[in-house]
């Protein structure tokens, strides 16, 4: 990519015989939003570890705007780091925290106390000076964390999970302020999150990572509609996950799969051949439920409801196809609810995904 | 039942009470008999005197010993306790393959009887230099020997509680390796170092076995004073000179606990052992 402003080039990083990061390549570009997304223990503080200059590479190259910053100790690194647990100077205050990179730009007090008002305005921390560290939230933690590494104005930020120890309500609002700050200050952001609808909200794009290796970087949009595997599939939002074995191939290809017969699906930029085993992936909210099969639905039998709030889903047996089940998420079903009454299943084949492996 | 709580109460108050007696009581008859104008140690006092305390300034041998444990003391608190942010830090950062062995080697004079030690190095020292190595300097060297594990004990908890994330983050925020230590992790285990220097100085400085086998004719205060309580005649200055130290190392206590509260953070190990 010729725009890259982070460019991470076949980088391992192995701990004895524990492979953390396995062969990554990633660019990242300039002001971009970039998300680090994937289950506990798949390498994500690994990686931007190395980015920040805290673990040497066992293989690979690191670039910044393209120097090549490798081998370069982290207090040189143009890159900042909130860690996970914020990390804040328990021997000083809100204020000393957050001046303490300014050390080397041997600033006068004035400007200084300057520089350290306008970040504490910046994260809505105004009159917490003289707060000690242990007086303080998570979230007030965290926001000094963000003006702490904000004041020494980055190419690079990058956060730990910055959000993760916080309650689902603070987190949203977190969410949202985290997001506008990024486009005030149009700083390049990684952010590591294990919570996808976290790395999905917030950023310009997704990189989907496991056991060391990116399965898939792209936009939000694309990484929720358009997995690439059956691992990325599975692992964003809900979806339902069907085996099946391709009949034919033309422009469009024809799965028969045992849970619904045959469907007619997009290619998706899969190559297939027939008689090759395929899953096919929808999401809950592409299928609907009539109580009457006048609509010219699949006939099935209800096996449980969950309600969710803005939601409801259901859990559905297709007719000679026990074992298999499918969750519909709807908000108007009018039929009766009970497990073991009948409904009828309706879907637009365009909604279906083929994914191999 | 309210019977009985009661005299559980005045039981464990009684046992508190003499405890504490116990504890505290005859250390307390230092001061009163100094002030006693009489040279035996009996009751009934015989009447106030300043006098003896007057003895104790104008005795020079006396302030020489003084000067001798101030000068041991010294610099046993600070080279033990500076081997001792080495060692601890260390142990406290690094998983080595024998850690557990070395730290045991290190912590072994803390259950070594005294004197077997003392025995052992002016052994080593006469059949290596010779009686002209013995003084204020193999003293020293023994009191280091003494104080090392004492001051690994009280600086490793620090360090442990010490979270390391804390120099990444001033490593991150543009700090090299020597402005992290002075701007972070000093400041952050600065009381277990204080405690360490009072803890090590206090050993050095009231230690008797290594200084009586170690010394030469130039005493160190324990020293001293053992050899003055030979003489009834000089034994009120002793206790003038004991009452003296009493209160400095009473002073000693609140100053430490004074600094601890002021850079108290919260409650971390290793803090109880000062005061
Ligand atoms: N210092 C280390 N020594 C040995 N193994 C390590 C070390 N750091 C990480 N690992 C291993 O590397 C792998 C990746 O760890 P990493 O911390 O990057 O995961 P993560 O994706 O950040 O997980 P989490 O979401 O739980 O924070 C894990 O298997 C972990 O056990
Ligand atoms: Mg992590």
């Amino acid at each position: 990519m010729d725009d890259a402003f982070i460019e991470i080039a076949s980088v391992s990083k192995s701990f004895g015989n524990v492979t953390a990061v396995d062969n990554i390549s990633l660019s990242i570009r300039k002001g971009e939003f970039f998300s680090l997304l994937g289950p506990s223990g798949c390498g994500k503080t690994t990686l931007l570890r190395i980015l920040g200059g805290f673990e040497a590479l066992t293989d690979g190259k690191v670039m910044i705007e393209g120097q090549d910053i490798t081998h370069m100790p982290a207090h040189l690194r143009p890159t900042n780091m909130v860690f996970q647990n914020y990390a804040i100077f328990p021997h000083l205050n809100v204020e000393q925290n957050v001046a303490y990179g300014l050390r080397q730009q041997k600033l006068s007090r004035e400007e200084q106390a300057e520089k350290v008002s306008a970040a504490l305005t910046m994260v809505q921390l105004e009159g917490f000076e003289k707060r000690g560290a242990d007086e303080m939230s998570g979230g007030q933690k965290q926001r000094v964390a963000l003006a702490r590494a904000l004041i020494k104005r980055p190419k690079v930020l990058l956060l730990d999970e910055p959000l993760g120890a916080l309650d689902k309500k603070l987190r949203e609002e977190m969410q949202i302020e985290l997001r506008m700050l990024q486009q005030q200050v149009g700083i390049t952001f990684v952010f590591v999150t294990h919570d996808q609808e976290e790395a999905l909200t917030l950023s310009d794009r997704v990189a989907v990572m496991n056991e060391g290796r990116i399965l898939q970087q792209a936009p939000p949009r694309e990484i929720y509609e358009r997995p690439i595997s059956r691992k990325v599939a599975d692992f964003i939002g809900q979806m339902n996950l069907l085996d099946g074995v391709v009949d034919s191939v033309s422009d469009k290809v024809v799965v028969s799969s045992v849970a619904l017969g045959s469907v007619t699906v997009d290619a998706n930029r899969q190559t297939v051949r027939p008689g090759d085993r395929v899953t096919l992936a929808v999401r809950p909210e592409n299928l609907s439920l009539s109580n009457s099969p006048a609509t010219g639905g699949l006939p099935v039998t209800l096996a449980a409801s969950a309600f969710w709030g803005n939601t409801t889903y259901y859990r559905i047996i297709p007719e000679g196809a026990e074992g298999n089940t499918l969750d519909v998420s709807q908000q108007d079903y009018r039929g009766s609810k009970n497990s073991g009454d009948p409904a009828w299943l309706c879907f637009d084949s365009c909604d279906f995904l083929l994914l191999k492996d | 039942m309210n019977r009985n709580m009661n005299l559980a109460a005045r039981i464990l108050g009684t046992y508190a009470v003499i405890y504490v007696a116990y504890l505290y009581l005859p250390v307390l008859f230092l001061p009163l008999f100094s002030f006693n104008d009489s040279i035996y140690i009996s009751f009934p006092l015989r009447g106030w005197t300043l006098k003896w305390y007057q003895t104790m300034l104008a005795n020079e041998a006396l302030h020489r010993a003084l000067a001798n444990s101030l000068k041991v003391g010294i610099t046993t608190a600070l080279i033990s306790t500076i081997l001792g942010i080495l060692g601890a830090r260390a142990v406290a950062q690094y998983r080595l393959p024998g850690q557990k062995q070395v730290v045991g080697v290190i912590m072994l004079p803390l259950v070594v009887p005294e004197i077997i030690l003392a025995m052992a190095l002016l052994i080593i020292i006469l059949q290596t230099v010779g009686s002209r190595a013995l003084g204020l300097m193999s003293i020293t060297a023994g009191h280091i020997l003494l104080c090392v594990p004492f001051a690994m004990v009280v600086l490793i908890s620090r360090f442990e509680g010490f979270d390391r994330f804390l120099e990444e983050a001033s490593h991150d925020l543009g700090e090299n390796a020597w402005w992290t230590f002075w701007r972070v992790t000093f400041p952050n285990v600065l009381p277990g170092i204080v405690a360490s220097l009072l803890l090590t100085f206090t050993i050095s400085f009231d230690e008797f076995i290594m200084a009586f086998f170690l010394g030469s004719t130039d005493p160190t205060l324990p020293v001293f004073m053992w050899n003055q309580l030979r003489f009834p005649k000089l034994l009120p200055g002793v206790l003038a000179l004991g009452a003296c130290i009493l209160i400095a190392s009473v002073f000693i206590v609140l100053l430490a606990e004074w600094f601890r509260r002021r850079n108290a953070f919260d409650g971390q190990t290793g803090d109880m052992i000062i005061g």
